[in-house]
């Protein structure tokens, strides 16, 4: 797909948008009064000059909290426009789109928020129809129950080896586009192990960079005004929490020989009950967030691709809930079309949207982990 | 919008360190508090905006400060730096109130953090404001503005109405408005000059017009010109400045920190007719830096370059500007619009009669010139190695010296004895009362919160009264 008319090409607008946060980060550079807000700056104090790779990889590093604008003495309208979250942002989304797997799909990141909203429909219409085509029309109106019903509308084989293809799929598209990433870095010297993993694994789990530097979200005023890390904490952990009740969903079926559906009380409902509130909750809050931001804060141009994969998580898991509420009425075929459309939606749109946003960030936080960045700078006046 | 034709308990002109110290102090004393600031709400706060750190005395290591730095020790410093040019009796008021007012401030919402990194030997005696100056800034107006201050923006106090020795009203602009707003109380705290460009020009003369401000373009003195023309007394060398070398290609206001050059010790530096005039090495940058300015000011058209070679290049800090750069020395100072063959010989000599020694960046390291004047004490390395680096120097000023003379109770002094009862003063306006001559890093801020925390609680008791 040709990129769209209205927008600069995608070499030329990454090339801006390094060109913009080369500027920046030799101002930021030349005063350091931010770095004790978050992982960027201190990385960037490590260096002089910035290749491309390391203005990606600075650029990951960022969580857009704000709080550096607040503080910046030489923000807009100042003369020097630094404008570090904002042109982070922009560097951000030009190299997932850089970096994306395959390079052909690269343009499914522009105007992402439609082509997502397209996929889901697709997705849920793909099911319905499937259901519909492989089964008695009438079996998506009637009541269903006991073990194995999800599976006598869509033989449970069937739903493996798609879903296990999407799914296949998508990591490696995004493992791909991280690699690329990662290689774009200039390489460092030892310090590898486990170490720098697991510190970055606490700082991602933790969002130690997202507030400030301890201050919490603010906005152009420094004002503490947002909850985004505890809405990310409900959505992430929501997520993982699914994702938990699936793999043992996946093992009562082939090692207990147990199929879904599963009582209330049983492991896998009660994980993917627990997650699907934390992927209500936590989207919701983001969503609400957003709009409550300071606008000097918004990012007019990736709305669409944040809105659409907060959405995304919040129809997977509102299908989901509902199934499991109406799973012995009429209604459980219609929705199980539902959430396995979306499910596989998300799948297939993952390595083309906001959802690479978290392996990025973890590729910087373990590269940062990584570097020595202890090492002694040039002193200065006080 | 403030209401303009009330009667204010206390009136505070400038919106800076001081004056949000003097509001957040008067208001919690019960006083009602209008804050007239000059510059635009952006440009809020007058050069707190580019300051870091505070220099405070304290007998503990604190959570951001490592070791003791004792009011014995701060005095020294202080007395040291300012050659005796400092009443002794503010000067020791000041650091002893320095030890409570790192707290006050961090009850006002302002957070701290370790020393930044590349900042020489602070970490003992300067606590760091986590996000810098503005960040602070925006903690005080919070605070204040969460207490019931009020705030005008780009309201600038340009006269005072004294009678009987008591302040009445002020005489404020506002764009095209003017308003006369009466107070039973006021505190001054609108910062110096130095951006006032024909002000400097009186006592510098024309060189003075190619002098950089690098802080806030509202510092016009237009309040401290009224004070001492309504009578109060001056403190202060009147013709002095605080100025440091900084990049020529600075814009002139407002470049701040990130302007500053701190490449001089690693090179030569020559004026425009490509000669050297001063010792580069004389001592540690950070206690040499604030020398340059006026040396540069003193050379002619105000501009010097500083010749550096490629070993140079990753000795000192990053700044906003990239060096101008050229494989010869012949190209550089074609690029520089200096006579080649001058600065040919500048370097001639001065490679000839460096002696060769242990290099250290981070100590005097005796690599010295010998037989050359002006002399080169340390850091003397030949200049030989292409790329050569060169980056344009002007003088940059950070303050002025002037002030009014104040009290303990921060009460503006009379020229004809006394002190006015309901008229104090805080911050730069009065800074000249304790540092009356050369710097030390974050004086500025403390001598600004601890003056204004007094003016603003003297003055609710003043209102009261």
């Amino acid at each position: 797909m040709p990129p769209a008319p209205d927008l600069p090409s995608a070499t030329d607008a990454l090339a801006q948008a390094r060109a913009e946060a080369r500027r920046l980060m030799t101002v930021c550079n030349a005063c350091r009064y931010c770095e004790g807000r978050c992982a960027v700056f201190p990385a960037m104090e490590a260096r002089r000059q910035f290749a491309d790779g390391e203005l990606d990889y600075l650029a990951q590093l960022c969580h857009a909290c704000g709080a550096c604008l607040g503080d910046c003495q030489f923000a807009p309208p100042h003369e020097f426009k630094v404008d570090v979250p904002r042109a982070l942002a922009e560097l951000r989304w030009e190299s997932y789109r850089a970096h994306a797997w395959p390079r052909a799909l690269a343009p499914m990141f522009a105007r992402n928020g439609l082509k997502v909203a397209v996929a889901a429909a697709l997705g849920a219409a793909g099911f319905l129809a499937g259901f519909a085509l492989f089964d008695e029309p009438a079996a998506l109106v009637s009541r269903h129950g006991g073990p194995g019903a999800f599976y006598r509308l869509m033989p449970h084989n069937a739903m493996l080896a798609l879903f296990g293809a999407a799914f296949l799929y998508a990591v490696l598209a995004m493992a791909l586009g991280v690699r690329s990433f990662q290689r774009a870095i200039p390489q460092l010297d030892g310090a590898g192990g486990a170490r720098p993993l697991w510190q970055a694994a606490r700082d991602a789990a933790s969002l130690r960079y997202l507030g400030g530097g301890g201050e919490g979200c603010g906005d152009a005023e420094g004002r503490v005004a947002d909850r985004r890390r505890l809405y990310h904490h409900f959505a992430f952990y929501g997520f993982l929490l699914c994702f938990a009740a699936t793999c043992v969903a996946t093992v009562n079926h082939y090692a207990l020989g147990r199929l879904a559906p599963y009582p209330w009380y049983d492991l896998p409902v009660v994980l993917g009950t627990l997650g699907g509130v934390g992927l209500l909750v936590g989207p919701a809050g983001l969503l609400a967030e957003k709009w409550r931001r300071d606008p000097e804060l918004q990012d007019p141009a990736r709305f669409g691709m944040e809105t659409a994969f907060l959405l995304m998580l919040f129809a997977v898991s509102l299908t989901g809930l509902a199934l499991l509420v109406l799973r012995y009425t009429a209604a459980m075929p219609l929705l199980l079309a539902l959430h396995l459309g979306f499910v596989f939606a998300l799948f297939l749109t993952a390595p083309y949207g906001k959802f690479v946003h978290g392996l990025y960030r973890f590729a910087a936080l373990v590269r940062y982990a990584r570097e020595h960045h202890g090492a002694a700078a040039p002193e200065t006046e006080g | 919008m403030a209401d303009l034709t009330q009667t204010w308990d206390v009136l505070i002109a400038g919106g800076g360190n001081a004056g949000l110290c003097a509001a957040i102090a008067a208001r919690r004393a019960g006083a009602s508090v209008l804050v007239l600031e000059a510059a635009p709400k952006f440009y809020r706060g007058g050069n707190t905006r580019h300051t870091r750190n505070m220099r405070c005395a304290h007998d503990a290591a604190t959570a951001t400060l490592t070791g003791p730095y004792g009011e014995d020790e701060f005095w020294d410093d202080l007395r040291r730096v300012t050659e005796g040019e400092t009443d002794e009796s503010l000067a020791r008021f000041t650091i002893a109130e320095s030890k409570e007012i790192l707290g006050w401030i961090g009850r006002q919402g302002v957070r701290f953090q370790p020393s930044l990194g590349g900042t020489l030997g602070l970490d003992r005696t300067n606590a760091f404001f986590l996000g810098g100056g503005r960040a602070m800034l925006n903690a005080l107006y919070r605070t204040a503005l969460g207490l019931g201050v009020a705030v005008e923006y780009e309201a600038e106090v340009a006269d005072l109405e004294i009678d009987g020795g008591k302040f009445r009203a002020a005489h404020v602009r506002r764009g095209d408005q003017r308003a006369r707003v009466q107070a039973k109380a006021f505190v001054a705290a609108a910062g110096g000059f130095e951006a006032d460009i024909d002000w400097l020009a009186r006592h510098w003369g024309e060189a003075a017009r190619n002098f950089l401000v690098r802080g806030s373009p509202y510092n016009r003195g237009t309040l401290l010109k009224a004070l001492l023309e309504r009578g109060a007394e001056p403190v202060g060398d009147p013709t002095q400045c605080h100025a440091v070398a900084i990049d020529a290609r600075a814009p002139r206001f407002d470049g701040g920190i990130v302007t500053r050059l701190d490449c001089v010790p690693f090179g030569i530096v020559v004026d425009r007719e490509g000669r050297r005039f001063h010792d580069e090495g004389e001592d540690l940058w950070p206690r040499r830096y604030a020398v340059w300015g006026r040396l540069v000011a003193a050379q002619p058209g105000q501009i010097a370059y500083c010749i550096l070679d490629a070993k140079a290049r990753e000795l000192y800090m990053p700044s906003l500007y990239p060096a101008i750069e050229a494989p010869d020395l012949r190209t550089l100072a074609l690029e520089l619009s200096l006579d080649p063959g001058a600065l040919a010989r500048t370097v001639d000599e001065f490679n000839a009669a460096a002696r060769p020694g242990k290099f250290d960046r981070d100590a005097l390291d005796g690599c010295r010139t010998e037989g050359l004047a002006p002399r080169k004490s340390h850091w003397a390395r030949r200049i030989d190695q292409a790329p050569f680096l060169a980056y344009p120097l002007r003088p940059g000023i950070t303050f002025t010296y002037l002030g009014a003379r104040v009290d303990r109770q921060a009460r503006v002094a009379r020229k004809d004895g006394g002190a006015f009862a309901n008229m104090f003063a805080a911050g730069e306006i009065m800074a000249g009362n304790v540092l009356g001559r050369g710097y030390a890093a974050g004086v500025g801020m403390t001598i600004g919160a601890v003056f204004g925390r007094v003016a603003g609680t003297e003055a609710a008791r003043a209102a009261r009264a």
